[in-house]
């Protein structure tokens, strides 16, 4: 995820101090990650060179927490940019595990146990992830439904892939 | 996980004509608890759940339900068992058409001896929990797909059954209606203590689950429960 986009998008809505932007990503979107305040001052330096945000205050007294930081409209402009472009999607899993099933095949090891061992272990995320979901709030509940439709895809992946392991043992034998 | 189970199949084995459909399927379950049949197309999974739910008689192997041998019951045994103790769900509903919906969720219960009165205010109470009771007068036809699933677990608990088989429960609904079908199944089975058999394809219904098995040319392996 990009936090500097993050960030950004916060301060739309007005400007705010270092601290404040830290608690509001937090809040959101820092669910098991609550960001540091190093992170903070290094992306929003990184925004001011790039003209993306100005210092629009200081607060007496304070380290870098105490700046506040406005949006400019360059700022703006790189936000509704970030938002119109789709995300590459990831074929996060399937490398590795095709990896493993050929590698299982070539080796004579057992590629239909490794199908159901990881099977068993995305139903087992699944399972946590649909109790999180139970008792959560709505913003629970969408991340969760992400995940659990990702890994359900996966899941159909290493189906099709065990119906088909006697065609693959053929072709790589070859 | 030491608790006896309430219902038990050991070495279930069933041929239609040329075509094994069963062939060595053990499952068991324990009150309570709910378990999720996965597998592929065509691997037998309904046919489990038919003989498990004493529908259809197995050419070989034994089902004790609560202490009782499913398969050495004579057939009118048998279907008054699954009247009283058990509750079924199918992908498509099956609700009478010619009948209200708290009509349909009554049904069980006037089966079982039930005055019309008591039984339909049982049935209305099990509508609201399913949060459908504004379908109570209207007919199967004039309620939405995701209504009328919810209409037809509410008739399958209405019973209190011992034990829930749901063949699909949710394949003919959205994502967002088949979520709140398990979800008020679950919840409702977590309340009364009723076991759940749920034969699904989809991972996420499966989720649902306290564990799965996995059917494959009409074999199971009960990893919890073999010897
Ligand atoms: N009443 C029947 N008469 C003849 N063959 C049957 C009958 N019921 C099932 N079969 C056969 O037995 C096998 C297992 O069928 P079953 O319905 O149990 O599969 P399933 O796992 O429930 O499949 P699906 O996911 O498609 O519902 C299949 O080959 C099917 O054609
Ligand atoms: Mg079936």
């Amino acid at each position: 995820m990009s936090i500097g986009h993050t960030l950004l998008g916060l301060l739309e809505s007005g400007p705010r101090h270092g601290y404040d932007l830290k608690r509001a990503f937090d809040e959101k979107f820092g669910h098991d990650r609550p960001l540091h305040y190093g992170q903070v001052y290094s992306t929003m330096s990184r925004l001011l060179k790039n003209g993306l945000v100005v210092v629009d205050g200081i607060e007496a007294g304070g380290g870098p927490e105490r700046k506040r930081y406005a949006i400019t409209e360059a700022g703006i402009t790189d936000v509704a940019q970030w938002l119109a472009t789709p995300e590459k999607p990831e074929p996060y899993l399937q490398s590795t595990l095709y990896t493993k099933v050929v590698l299982a095949l070539l080796t004579g090891r057992g590629a239909a146990e490794l199908l159901d061992t990881q099977r068993a272990e995305h139903l087992r995320l699944m399972r946590e992830l649909t109790r999180r979901k139970k008792d959560g709030d709505l913003a629970d509940q969408l991340i969760c439904d992400h995940a659990l439709f990702h890994l359900e895809a996966d899941l159909r992946w290493l189906e099709l892939t065990a119906a088909r392991l006697d065609r693959l043992a053929e072709e790589i034998r070859r | 996980m030491t608790a006896t189970p309430l219902l038990r199949a050991v070495g279930l084995a069933k041929t239609y004509g040329p075509t094994p459909a069963l062939a060595g399927a053990d499952f068991s379950i324990r009150a309570g608890e709910v378990v999720a049949v996965m597998g592929p197309s065509g691997s037998g999974k309904s046919t489990l759940l038919h003989c498990l739910a004493g529908i259809v008689r197995p050419d070989a192997g034994t089902i004790t339900y609560d202490g009782r041998e499913l398969t050495a019951l004579s057939d009118g045994a048998r279907s008054s068992l699954r009247r009283t103790d058990f509750g079924f769900v199918f992908q498509f509903g099956q609700l009478v058409p010619e009948l209200t919906c708290v009509e349909n969720v009554a049904l069980p219960l006037r089966l079982n001896g039930e005055k019309r009165k008591a039984a339909e205010a049982r049935a209305v109470e099990w509508l609201a929990r399913l949060e459908v009771d504004d379908t109570a007068a209207k007919r199967p036809g004039e309620i939405s797909g995701g209504q009328g699933q919810r209409v037809a677990v509410a008739r399958a608990l209405v019973t209190s059954p011992r034990v829930i088989f749901a063949d699909e429960p949710t394949g003919a609904l959205d994502s967002l209606n088949g979520e709140r079908v398990m979800r008020l199944l679950t919840d409702a089975s977590r309340d009364t203590g009723a076991a759940v058999v749920l034969v699904t394809h989809e991972a996420r219904v499966a989720a649902y689950s306290d564990r799965e098995i996995v059917v494959r040319d009409g074999s199971v392996r009960d990893a919890e429960w073999a010897a």
